[in-house]
């Protein structure tokens, strides 16, 4: 259906740098999510692919066709708001209509093309109400019909489920990407929740301050992150870091001493310029081995059990001020205060020097497509 | 254990709940007299009077009248007359009011230079008091020999128009509209800033035009507003008498007289108590009508 493509695109507030200098390119179908924390930029992004904001520089490109100065409603792109944007007092077919009824469809058109959506969306008996007498459910529905009749070239999402709860925002989330599956339409989705982000990407880009700090799929931020912003934001619990410096670097690996005493060895293409310097290692909760072990062993107290029925998170203190987490499927028996065995496996190991930026790992994943 | 004793708990009764019900009512009585007292006597008077032969300038006529008054009153072509030009007044005003506000309204929620002083500007007739926007108007706007249209017209060689003589009616509709005006705006200009931006934003993306928004979605989003402004200003409309009594004294002839003017002149000018308490009662009547109507109307917006 279509492609975008972003070309160092810029956004100026009276004298703030909103984005500073994005491209990228959005391919034909393709699920893209931009996330990123609160205030760097996902919506002023979204908002200027869509029209709804001037850019400031750069290109944007439909279907290869440069549309910076085309209208919201001529680059044929239907968005789906937050606040869902219903009109109120307009029934839901009504609302569905409304497009279409400025687009000079003819009327028996239109009532087959929205009875059409009203079905896969399961808004049939609904059409007749206003949006304020449904659900919040339902009204993210009709917010979604409303984008789906108009047959756009590309759908724009800016945080839809953010006002729903947390049941409801999983089955949206399975509704959604179910949805596009079946329209295979080219879609853009904000959202500052790394779960939706892993959960519905085919690529994720990972926004800070109006910079990309990695372009990827879900499993590849997850495990080739780019530096240490990408490595804290993506996965749950976050990942341990903790601060280290280099001893060695050799064909073995990298040794490194972490703050706690602890040496480690780290699975990482070795750098002999970096022996001495201070570095970040990182591991995930759920890479950190319990028990004994002959490689990379520490020892710590548990501060805090969190059973969550199939899996338990451990906050554990190695050492004054230097807490970890450990994610395992057992430690039934684990409470408070109870002294734990825990290893480090080198393979899990990430290693982010000075500047955070990660340090090529030597087992690269081979990643699912 | 602590839970199920907090939710069996009876709620806490307050010590002297009764007693204080009571000095509530008493405390409040003075306030609920006075305003009994305020509305209800002068009402029963005027429905007394506008039973009885009441004439200052006759005292010999007096005593028990019937429906005499009621039957001069409305067999009189100028009360017809008057409730014309009520009529007519509450109607006008309130299509140039609401119908311009809606504009201007619209019109200064957009952004440009210097709409922090245009807003000001806009709002202050209302702050001017009718006595003196409609003698402004009379003399130092309106005057055929003075005012600044005359002077306007005069400088492009027409000759000037005695407005207030020519066009009394039209002339204080446009008074009264020029006093009304900033209220509506006002009011539909906060309503208009209330308008979901994202709500907007789809309708722009939905392909509507400025008309298509301004039709589909700004509009029906400022219908209960515009209830709201239609009810009040009508409340005020029916008794608008200052600006008829500065400018055209319900002049010429009845051609600009009111029923609240009408009521005046009968009072204080023929001196027919009987009369216009006759016709007072009649406005209460009209006014309770309309009143009626507007009440259910805005109640049934409201609902929605
Ligand atoms: N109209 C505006 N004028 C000035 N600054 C704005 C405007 N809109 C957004 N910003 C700023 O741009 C930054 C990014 O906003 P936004 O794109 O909404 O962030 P988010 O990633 O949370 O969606 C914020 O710091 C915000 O204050
Ligand atoms: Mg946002």
């Amino acid at each position: 259906m279509a492609t975008v493509e972003l070309k160092n695109i810029r956004k100026t507030y009276i004298s703030e740098e909103i984005i500073k200098g994005v491209s990228l390119t959005i391919e034909d179908g393709e699920f893209v999510v931009f996330v990123g924390p609160s205030g760097c930029g996902k919506s002023t992004l979204l908002r200027m692919i869509a029209g709804l904001e001037d850019i400031t520089d750069g290109d944007l490109l439909i279907d290869g066709r440069r549309v910076n100065d085309v209208g919201p409603a001529d680059r044929g792109l239907a968005m789906v708001f937050q606040s869902y944007a219903l009109y109120p007092h307009m029934n839901v077919y009504q609302n569905m209509e409304f497009a279409l009824k400025l687009a000079k469809m003819p009327e028996a058109e239109r009532r087959g093309k929205i009875e059409a959506v009203a079905k896969t969306l399961q808004l049939e008996p609904y059409l007749k109400h206003k949006p304020g007498q449904l659900s919040g459910g339902q009204r993210q529905r009709v917010a979604i019909g409303r984008a789906i009749v108009r047959n756009p070239k590309v759908f724009l999402f800016d945080e839809p489920l953010s006002n729903l709860d947390a049941a409801l925002r999983g089955q949206m989330r399975v509704e959604l990407a179910t949805l596009h599956r079946r329209l295979e339409a080219t879609t853009i989705y904000v959202t500052h929740d790394q779960i939706e982000a892993m959960t519905m990407a085919d690529k994720i880009v990972v926004l800070q301050k109006g910079i990309i700090e990695q372009v990827g799929s879900p499993l590849e931020l997850y495990h080739h992150p780019r530096n240490l912003f990408v490595a804290r934001f993506i996965g749950a619990p976050p990942m341990n870091l903790l601060q280290a410096h280099v001893i060695a670097a050799d064909e073995q690996g990298t040794r490194v001493k972490l703050v706690t005493g602890q040496s480690v060895t780290v699975a990482v293409e070795p750098r002999a310029d970096l022996v001495g310097t201070s570095v970040t290692l990182g591991i995930r909760p759920e890479h950190v081995r319990l028990g004994t072990s002959d490689v990379n062993p520490g020892q710590g107290v548990v501060l805090l059990a969190e059973h969550l029925g199939a899996l338990t998170h451990l906050h554990v203190r190695i050492s004054d001020g230097h807490d970890i987490i450990i994610q395992t499927e057992g430690g039934d028996a684990l409470t408070a205060d109870a002294p734990v065995a825990f290893s480090f496996p080198p393979e899990h190991c990430h290693l982010f020097d000075q500047n955070g930026v990660a340090m090529p790992r030597k087992a690269r994943r081979s990643l699912a497509a | 254990m602590d839970a199920t004793t907090m939710t069996t708990a009876p709620p806490p009764v307050r010590a002297g709940s009764t007693s204080g019900r009571k000095s509530g009512i008493l405390l409040l009585s003075p306030a609920v007299v006075l305003l009994l007292v305020w509305s209800i006597v002068p009402l029963l008077l005027t429905l007394w009077y506008s039973f009885r032969n009441y004439n200052l300038v006759d005292p010999t006529m007096h005593g028990f009248a019937g429906f005499s008054n009621y039957w001069y009153l409305l067999t009189d072509p100028d009360f017809l007359e008057a409730l014309r030009n009520t009529a007519l007044l509450v109607v006008g005003v309130l299509v140039i009011s609401v119908g311009g506000g809606t504009l201007l309204a619209v019109l200064y929620d957009q952004e440009f230079f210097g709409r922090g002083i245009a807003r000001v500007l806009v709002i202050s007739p209302f702050f001017v008091m009718p006595t003196v926007s409609a003698l402004l108007w009379k003399n130092l706007m309106l005057h055929p020999i003075y005012g600044v249209y005359a002077w306007m017209m005069r400088s492009v060689g027409l000759t000037p128009i005695d407005w207030l003589q020519r066009f009394p009616m039209a002339t204080v509709m446009m008074i009264v509209a020029w006093e009304w005006l900033p209220f509506a705006v006002l009011i539909l200009l906060t309503a208009v800033q209330s308008l979901d931006t994202e709500q907007r934003e789809a309708a722009l993306l939905d392909g509507a035009g400025p008309v298509a928004r301004f039709r589909h979605i700004i509009l029906p989003h400022l219908s209960r507003a515009i209830t709201v402004v239609v009810m009040i200003e009508t409340i005020y409309l029916l008794t608008i008498f200052a600006e008829i009594m500065v400018t055209t004294a319900g002049g010429p002839g009845v051609a600009s007289t009111n029923l609240a003017y009408m009521i005046y002149a009968r009072a204080l000018l023929q001196f027919d108590v009987g009369g216009a308490s006759a016709g007072g009662v009649i406005a209460i009547v009209i006014a309770n009508i309309v009143a009626m109507f507007l009440v259910r109307a805005v109640a049934r917006n409201l609902e929605a």
